[in-house]
């Protein structure tokens, strides 16, 4: 409860999308969408499958590059130094290291638990092995795993249960000291319990990072989120302070999806 | 509004809304009553009033607990999420209107077993606000089964009228005590008659305030008249 919560526009703001259009070829999958993520807050993106939220999530991090024949339109800012993170001349590897994605599915290389929190380290050719340690630590305490790991951080990935396996890759994400966290339904495949614990580490995070989370669970947005932004085919229909899409949308499309009149 | 895709949920708040229309239907004939057996010094009747009560309580339960389940079961969201809300604050205020009918009653035996205050019920400020406030009632209850904001409105500006006329009432019945001392106990009957009155005229203001919450998502409670406008235009 915060009634006296100002503008959003006077807000500390991380990155902005400006303009954002984006094409699987032929197909139109995201027409001029324009909104901010605010520093150190959760913004969910909500909306029926196919309304390009995932597609949005996944141009931050320039993944759309893995494929010919996509193409970007507009502008991702990233602040405080204003770079366009779309632009071809930004190198996609020192993105992804700024901007971290956890997928939907729990997805640990086939390795250490270890080296998969390293990796990023690895492949920015940081060799010396205290450092590597203490990134190690820092990055599973920051995941809330590393009272359960402590032990046996040699032991394969594998043997990891889901959610351990999930925080794990939260882990490596934030062991390149990310400015963002992008999550891709990050919980759609673990039950209520550990979905609860890794909501629990999206709010720890947010002290420290921005973060973007698509979702398919409404009430997941409701809970976690600072910020919510409401898409359909390919258009950003709404965004505002989440409390105020989930109990006054301003747009009769937000009000019929989250109110399940959708159809 | 338009169907959810869970006709069920659909049932459930239908249910709610026909409850909330049966509970006020169902306070409006008690208040009609309590000041109708008052205006006619009807024993009887304000016996009836006082033991109908019950029924008024039972649908303020029943109602409470359709609605926490709402929330449990369904989440819901949106003009829902206010309709829920809005409505588990409207019974309270529709139980506390059946009360003070049940006062009115009560107090208008007492006046007819002391046996000298026939001329009291005759005080035209009190049945003029009873009319009032029952009529407010009635629209009000409408409203909320139209989700009118501007009828809601059109309460919240009629209660500051039944505010003057009770201050009135109370000027008119000073002056009966004071001419003849031995009507102060039902004189004050009435004094307490009117102030049921009075309140019923709140209750049914922030019930029109729930029905501007449900319908424009805005929460005009405190904001006086001038405030109350101000928000209703913003869309």
């Amino acid at each position: 409860m915060d009634p006296s919560r100002g503008a959003i526009s006077e807000l500390p703001i991380k990155a902005e999308v400006r303009n954002f259009n984006f094409h699987y070829g032929e197909f139109h999958a995201l027409k001029d969408v324009t909104m901010p993520l605010c520093e150190r807050k959760v913004t969910a993106l909500i909306g029926p499958s196919g309304c390009g939220k995932s597609t949005l999530l996944r141009s931050f991090n320039r993944m759309h590059d893995l494929y010919a024949g996509n193409r970007y339109g507009g502008e991702i800012i990233l602040h405080p130094d204003q770079t366009n993170l779309l632009d071809p001349r930004v190198d996609p590897i020192e993105v992804r290291m700024r901007l971290s994605m956890v997928f939907q599915k729990p997805n640990p290389f086939p390795k250490s638990i270890y080296e998969n929190v390293i990796y990023g380290q690895r492949v920015r050719g940081v060799t010396k092995r205290s450092v590597l340690d203490d990134k190690a630590e820092e990055a599973l305490r920051a995941a809330a795993l590393w009272g359960e790991v402590k032990h046996r951080l040699h032991d394969m990935a594998f043997a990891l249960s889901g959610g351990q396996q999930q925080r794990l890759c939260i882990a490596r994400a934030l062991a390149t000291d990310p400015e963002v966290l992008l999550f891709d339904e990050p919980t759609s495949a673990l039950d209520p319990i550990v979905t609860a614990s890794i909501e629990e580490l999206i709010h720890q995070l947010k002290e420290k990072v921005t973060i973007l989370i698509v979702t398919h669970n409404m009430q997941q947005a409701a809970r976690v989120s600072d910020f919510t932004a409401y898409m359909y085919l390919g258009e950003l229909i709404e965004f505002g302070y989440t409390e105020e899409i989930f109990i006054k949308p301003r747009d009769k499309r937000t009000e019929d999806y989250i109110t399940g009149r959708f159809g | 509004m338009s169907e959810h895709l869970s006709k069920q949920f659909d049932s459930e708040l239908d249910s709610i809304r026909a409850h909330v229309t049966r509970m006020g239907g169902l306070v409006e004939e008690q208040l009609r009553g309590a000041l109708s057996a008052f205006g006619e010094s009807d024993h009887e009747l304000s016996r009836l009033i006082i033991e109908r009560d019950k029924g008024v309580d039972e649908l303020e339960v029943a109602i409470d607990t359709a609605c926490a389940n709402i929330v449990a079961r369904r989440q819901p969201t949106a003009i829902d999420l206010r309709m829920v809300m809005a409505v588990s604050k409207t019974v309270t205020d529709l139980e506390r209107i059946g009360d003070e009918a049940k006062k009115i009653a009560k107090a208008t035996r007492k006046i007819i077993e002391r046996g000298n205050g026939g001329c009291l019920a005759q005080v035209l400020q009190v049945r003029h606000m009873g009319e009032q406030t029952a009529s407010m009632l009635h629209e009000i209850l409408d409203a909320f089964v139209r989700l009118d904001f501007a009828a809601a409105a059109h309460i919240v500006r009629r209660d500051k009228e039944v505010d003057q006329h009770f201050r009135a009432t109370v000027r008119q019945l000073i002056t009966y005590m004071m001419e003849d001392p031995r009507t102060i106990s039902s004189a004050l009957d009435v004094i307490f008659i009117a102030k049921s009155i009075e309140r019923v005229g709140d209750h049914c203001k922030n019930i029109a305030e729930d029905v501007i919450y449900i319908a424009k998502g805005r929460d005009v409670r405190h904001l006086g008249l001038k405030g109350l406008v101000r928000e209703m235009d913003v869309p």
